[in-house]
């Protein structure tokens, strides 16, 4: 449930579930982001959901603060739409060629790479949220002894594709761009495609994500 | 094959199709992107009878220099800007918020933008664009939008699909009013900032760093203190929400900014002042003073009256 909700500027609702990162919280977060995108509130444009937020925008020449928070507090999400989440495979490569951080990795988890491996792959991953760039998935839990810090420095160039852990959480770079999470190995499927309009993004919240590892070879074939 | 098109000679440093942008994809991760100074695209648009929501030419600093080919067809310049117009024989200073008729052969030529940092350039009739949801508009970090997502280049040929038949020349006087105090909203985490800092940034001045774009502007100035936590777990941002990282210099969320973050908001631009907020400069000094959240309705809807009367007298 809602907890408490305020305005973050004069254009968007900040509504708040709680401190905690767990998959109840976040599955109410996306509840209510469902009911309210499917029920299209006049004003109400951007919905962006995340752990354990909820941020409603608003275009303020249609509507305001008083009106969209009076909407919001009589929805009932409670009984509404079943999230309808799918489970998906995402085939990744883990070969040294992909896999940049895997020493740092090594060193931080004091686990041998093998160790680090059969820990991340064939897990289910609850995928979180959708966001900072276009179609980024944040999945998790990773395992307690796989929780890494996101580099001192980040590097200037991710590859894309690459999928990279921090802290309690895997990611895979839907295209190149700046980043400090832990990389560990890269995948061949377009997870974001800003060709396909209906359905860009592969992963939705609430889906649930399982690394499958494939060899180098596979890896080159894949898209042939 | 088009008989009405635009040769770009010099494309200029930040060259892009921008229009009303995007504003129902965060969720996916994609920002609002759009003409960043949203009164200046409108007034463009009208000044060559287009609709308002048509796609235009945003440059930053040091704009495009384009040779037209074809039927004759009238354009106009916004924002505190630069330019001239080469005919056959003569070569003549243009003036913003005012249309002109080019023809065959001729040239736009966009110096720069005076002390400020968004133009646009709107032609009478409708460029011949890809659009993405619903919008020409270019985001180049994540190469979304017309132009494969990416700002115009030296070399390429931009083709209009229509011209405007309604050539009546419009011109309008408007002077780009600059702003010292950037009105703000208190952020969601203004409590993790110590006493101290909270003065800071509502009573010290801040600069804008040369690092600023179309995502982000950052400033520098005294530091702004964190004694609570320098991370909090990632959340979504809107345009104008100010960040402070654990360096402690502010960084303003701009339009094509990442949709999800992980910075204490110590504030948020009120809407009323974001299209002035932009056009802030590198070396430009900036303060913060707080309003509250009806104020911050009131003067909105003042700005949106006043951009519609504007529109209307065109």
């Amino acid at each position: 449930m809602i907890k408490n909700i305020s305005n973050l500027g004069d254009a968007a609702l900040y509504c708040d579930f709680g401190n905690e990162v767990n998959k109840s919280i976040n599955s109410q977060v996306i509840k209510y982001f469902k009911t309210i995108k499917e029920k299209k509130f006049e004003g109400i444009n951007n919905l962006t959901p995340s752990y354990n937020k909820l941020i409603i925008s608003y275009d303020l020449k249609k509507t305001n603060f008083k009106e969209v928070k009076n909407y919001v507090e009589n929805i009932n999400a409670e009984d509404s739409i079943d999230i309808n989440s799918k489970k998906l495979e995402i085939p990744v490569c883990c070969h040294e060629n992909f896999s940049m951080d895997i020493k740092r990795l090594e060193e931080i988890l004091k686990l041998s790479r093998e160790k680090i491996l059969e820990n991340f792959l064939n897990k289910e991953y609850f995928c979180y949220m959708i966001g900072f760039i276009a179609g980024m998935p944040f999945l998790g839990d990773l395992d307690e002894n796989m929780r890494a810090q996101r580099l001192e420095t980040p590097r200037v160039k991710v590859p894309k594709g690459s999928v990279a852990l921090t802290e309690q959480f895997a990611n895979i770079y839907t295209f190149e761009s700046p980043g400090g999470w832990n990389i560990l190995g890269n995948t061949p499927l377009d997870v974001f495609d800003s060709s396909k309009e209906d359905k860009p993004n592969l992963i939705n919240p609430g889906d649930t994500v399982i690394f499958k590892e494939i060899t180098l070879d596979q890896y080159k074939n894949y898209n042939e | 094959m088009s008989s009405n098109y635009l040769d770009i000679i010099r494309p200029g440093i930040n060259t892009t199709f921008q229009d009303k942008g995007r504003d129902h994809l965060y969720h996916i991760g994609i920002p609002f992107s759009g003409a960043m100074d949203n009164r200046n695209y409108l007034i463009a648009n009208k000044l060559v009878n287009n609709n308002l929501d048509s796609s235009v030419i945003e440059f930053a600093y040091q704009g495009p220099h384009i040779k037209y080919s074809g039927e004759k067809i009238n354009f106009a310049v916004t924002g505190d800007v630069i330019f001239s117009i080469k005919k056959k024989d003569t070569e003549i200073e243009g003036n913003s918020y005012e249309s002109y008729q080019i023809e065959n052969g001729d040239e736009i030529n966009i110096i720069s933008t005076n002390k400020s940092v968004y133009g646009y350039l709107a032609l009478g009739g409708e460029f011949d664009l890809k659009f993405q949801w619903n919008s020409c508009s270019i985001n180049t970090k994540a190469n979304i939008g017309s132009n494969n997502g990416k700002k115009l280049d030296v070399g390429q040929r931009i083709n209009l699909k229509k011209i405007n038949s309604n050539k009546d020349i419009k011109k309008i006087s408007y002077i780009n009013t600059k702003i010292e105090n950037i009105r703000v909203i208190k952020g969601t985490n203004f409590d993790y900032f110590s006493e101290e800092g909270k003065k800071i940034f509502y009573e010290k001045e801040f600069t804008v760093s040369k690092l600023s774009d179309r995502m982000g502007m950052r400033l520098e100035g005294p530091k702004i203190d964190n004694i609570v936590n320098t991370n909090i777990k990632s959340e979504g941002l809107i345009k104008g929400v100010i960040q402070v990282p654990a360096d402690g210099n502010p960084i303003i969320m701009l339009s094509d900014h990442g949709t999800i973050g992980g910075y204490p908001k110590i504030g948020v631009v009120a809407s009323v002042d974001y299209d002035r907020l932009v056009q802030m400069s590198p070396g430009s000094k900036v303060k913060f003073k707080e309003i509250n959240l009806s104020d911050a309705e009131t003067l909105f809807k003042l700005y949106e009256m006043e951009t519609q009367n504007l529109i209307s007298q065109i």
